[in-house]
């Protein structure tokens, strides 16, 4: 950017009447790393990034903090930090206030803490002689905290997947307090979790949108016990995350290629692949190597994160037009969620793209086995005529046991997240039961991740975060006090989230509309 | 048992949040022995009789004629839009077909890991009680299904012997009280209630009631004293039932039923307080 359109851009940001002080600041700070060149990248992997067929996520020419930080929150209770100068806690209020202020010091990509820890778990073990009063009043007072503090719908929190009176009362004041934030996932496990704590969540989701239910077993499998589910259904390792993510959207590839899906795989496809590789690669390099990220902040020194804990993410998008573009080439009407040769050719594209990432090395991603993790990333709210990850296309969605069916099968082959909205009719209310039987049975059956919402809902989810519906309605007017609430402002004009025909959208961290490219 | 019998389904759904506890597939049946002028789904009433009116209808050219009087169907074409449904004037579809308890099953095999249970419903599913009963005995045969719970939808009529031959494979039954005073039936069903009667106060002996839904229609069936009686009825006949308050929509129903009305909100609450008064724990309104 040249330097009279950055004192434009700089201009046009400080004097936004939408953007809070602290939105102005965020941008500016972005509109500041703009200034710099991007870490050296090939031609061929800067073309592709100018024409978005890969896309780095607007994070910003020079990544100085990794996208998702998961601190040990355990370690950090246990051991106090010499840094913030606190003592390990030894009583319940000590230990939320302990945490409060480690939160504030926690960095990512948005700015906020994207991982809260999971809660119920580390909170346990101070809760003992506490009463039941004692404990919500004093929870409450640390949720409206969390929610005036970390204003950003990014901010999550993890419960499960055992039943515990911790579990219960977050639940409980999430019905109370009907906040944005933290955004909430509860672990579900089929020997652990009993229907009892499953039909509360689900009461709880009939209210506020929340919490995701995700396959705890499955999440073990590809991430060890110790992992967290961040920002939006992003599974990562805890005492680690995730260094970047890039994602490469399929809908481009696939309208760079002429002939078949087969030859698509095979030629078309790896190339592509490799470019999003080598943008992370470089942006991974720039942000240890040059940065030194690792080398100076008070996390890695106090060993609440380790670089060994670190993966990224590789992230796909746009599957569906991909796979109804090829069908077309072949000249078959089959559609991706909706037709079984297109779901088949899906399915074949996620488990070759899932290989080519698993032979693909990558520096400082040790957590991961040297490899990155494949993501079903949810969206960007520029994005327009391109679905969400591996998502049925919004308004097209087949009735719920057929689309289950569809999507299923991805869910195995993304590690670091994957996700499907399901819109569920206001009849569900009278059944909790009903969505019991529904969030097992599509975690048993390999769905790593499931998220409804009732369809009459004042919380809406743009692509994991939730927004009020009338904190949008409002937005041009006044702004919101909520980071995510811009994005979302954007996403619901440019996409179709409020039509999702009983389902939803895609996901954002960076506003590329307050990024110059 | 016999899984070579056949039933005839008029349509099926793998997941449904409103027929019964927790999630279930639902078998809707062809064939009723009502004819309720409020029916929402008149075209599972008749078979039907291979007049042959909608084949011309169809955009898809899916229907055909055949060698059954049925016309047949050709599913690729099909794209369910019930254009054939909407033409027929006998209250029937081409659309059912008859199928074994060996379809029935495979059909619920994929779906079974999501499910509370079955439900079968109608039409009137009581009228192939036997194919019902196969299809429940099967059920509860096959591993992989032999948690679900299998419960029957009915509008009350069948007889004690059909209850009987049911029961034991059946964990549960839903019935339809349109009215207690006859006339206000004989108008809302163009049938008697004195079968519906007996089957609720069977059903209930069996323990096998498992809710009672009345539907209630401004003007028929709503009024002080009626729901008075009803609620003494019900008191006695089916002490423990659960109960439905539903609201008759007139969205969607034959022209014959175009002077019912829906009753007014408040009033579906004012009978719902009414029931909980007189010791029905589980009332819902719908």
């Amino acid at each position: 950017m040249q330097v009279p359109e950055l004192k434009d851009h700089v201009e046009s940001i400080i004097t936004d009447r939408t953007l809070s002080f602290h939105l102005r600041r965020h941008y500016l700070a972005s509109a500041a790393e703009s200034v710099l060149d991007h870490p050296p990248i090939s031609d061929e992997c800067r073309e592709a990034l100018d024409k978005r067929i890969i896309c780095d996520m607007f994070e910003g020419n020079a990544p100085y903090r990794p996208r998702y930080i998961l601190p040990d929150y355990a370690k950090a209770l246990a051991q106090g930090s010499e840094y913030l100068e606190l003592p390990p806690p030894d009583d319940f209020d000590d230990a939320l206030n302990f945490l409060l202020i480690l939160y504030t010091q926690v960095p990512s990509i948005t700015g906020y803490p994207v991982y809260l820890g999971n809660l119920d778990t580390l909170l346990l073990p101070y809760a003992d002689g506490i009463d039941d009063e004692h404990l919500y009043r004093s929870l409450r007072r640390f949720w409206v905290a969390l929610d005036r503090m970390l204003p950003d719908g990014f901010v999550h929190t993890n419960i499960g997947p055992t039943d515990n009176r911790i579990a219960r009362a977050i639940l409980r004041l999430e019905r109370e307090l009907l906040q944005i934030v933290p955004n909430l996932t509860l672990k579900v496990d089929p020997d652990l979790t009993p229907d009892a704590l499953l039909h509360e969540a689900v009461e709880t989701v009939f209210v506020t949108g929340k919490p995701h239910f995700v396959n705890h077993s499955l999440m073990v499998r590809d991430l060890g016990e110790d992992y967290g589910v961040v920002s939006c259904y992003n599974s990562l390792m805890v005492g680690g995350g995730a260094l970047t993510l890039a994602r490469l959207n399929l809908k481009e590839v696939a309208l760079r290629h002429s002939g078949s899906a087969d030859s698509f795989i095979s030629d078309t496809l790896p190339p592509y692949v490799e470019l999003n590789a080598q943008l992370i690669e470089a942006r991974i390099r720039y942000l240890v190597e040059e940065v030194g990220f690792f080398e100076s902040d008070f996390l890695a020194r106090e060993g609440l994160i380790d670089i060994d804990r670190f993966s990224a993410m590789y992230g796909i998008v746009g599957l569906a037009e991909c796979v109804d573009t090829l069908m077309a080439y072949e000249g078959r009407d089959a559609r991706y969620g909706h037709d079984a040769e297109a779901n088949e050719l899906s399915y074949r594209i996620t488990e070759a793209i899932g290989e080519m990432v698993r032979n693909r090395p990558m520096p400082y991603t040790a957590g991961s086995g040297g490899r990155c993790l494949l993501h079903s990333q949810a969206g960007l709210d520029t994005d327009d005529g391109v679905t969400a990850g591996t998502r049925i296309p919004i308004g097209t969605e087949p009735g719920m046991f057929d689309h289950i069916m569809a999507v299923t099968p991805h869910h195995d082959r993304f590690p670091a997240g994957i996700s499907d909205i399901f819109h569920v009719e206001d009849t569900a209310r009278r059944n909790p039961e009903a969505m019991v039987d529904i969030v097992r049975g599509a975690l048993d059956g390999g769905m790593r991740d499931f998220t409804f919402n009732l369809s009459s809902n004042e919380f809406i989810r743009i692509t994991g975060y939730l927004v009020r519906k009338s904190d949008i309605a409002g937005f041009d007017e006044h702004g919101g006090r909520h980071g995510s609430t811009t994005f979302a402002a954007g996403s619901v004009r440019n996409s179709k989230v409020e039509d999702r025909a009983i389902k939803r959208v895609a996901i954002r961290e960076h506003s590329p509309t307050r990024s110059p490219q | 048992m016999s899984t070579a019998r056949l039933g005839h389904l008029s349509s099926h759904i793998p997941f449904s949040l409103v027929d019964g506890p927790g999630n279930r597939f639902v078998l809707f049946l062809q064939g009723c022995n009502f004819n309720c002028p409020g029916c929402h789904n008149p075209h599972t009433i008749a078979s039907c009789n291979g007049c042959g009116l909608c084949i011309d209808e169809c955009p898809e050219t899916a229907l055909v004629i055949g060698l059954a009087t049925q016309p047949d169907v050709d599913r690729h074409l099909c794209t369910m839009c019930e254009i054939c449904v909407d033409v027929c004037p006998y209250d029937s579809t081409p659309l059912s077909r008859w199928v074994s308890v060996d379809d029935v099953v495979t059909m619920i095999r994929p779906a079974a890991r999501y499910l509370s249970g079955v439900t079968v419903s109608g039409g009137e599913a009581t009228l192939q009680a036997d194919f019902v009963r196969d299809v429940f005995d099967a059920v509860k045969a096959d591993p992989e299904l032999s948690h679900l719970t299998t419960f029957v939808d009915s509008n009350g009529s069948a007889p004690q012997q059909t209850w009987d031959l049911l029961a034991p494979s059946t964990d549960g039954v839903m019935v339809d009280l349109k009215a207690l005073d006859p006339s206000s039936h004989m108008t809302l069903t163009g049938a008697s209630n004195e079968s519906v009667l007996e089957s609720i106060r069977y059903l209930h002996q069996l323990g096998l009631l498992y809710e009672v839904r009345l539907l209630l229609v401004a003007g028929v069936n709503d009024g002080a004293e009626a729901i008075d009686a009803t609620c003494s009825w019900l008191r006695s006949a089916a002490p423990s039932a659960r109960i439905k308050v539903i609201a008759y929509r007139d969205h969607g129903v034959r022209p014959s039923a175009a002077d019912l009305r829906p009753p007014a909100p408040e009033r579906l609450d004012a009978v719902a307080g009414q029931l909980r008064d007189t010791g029905f724990a589980n009332v819902a309104v719908i």
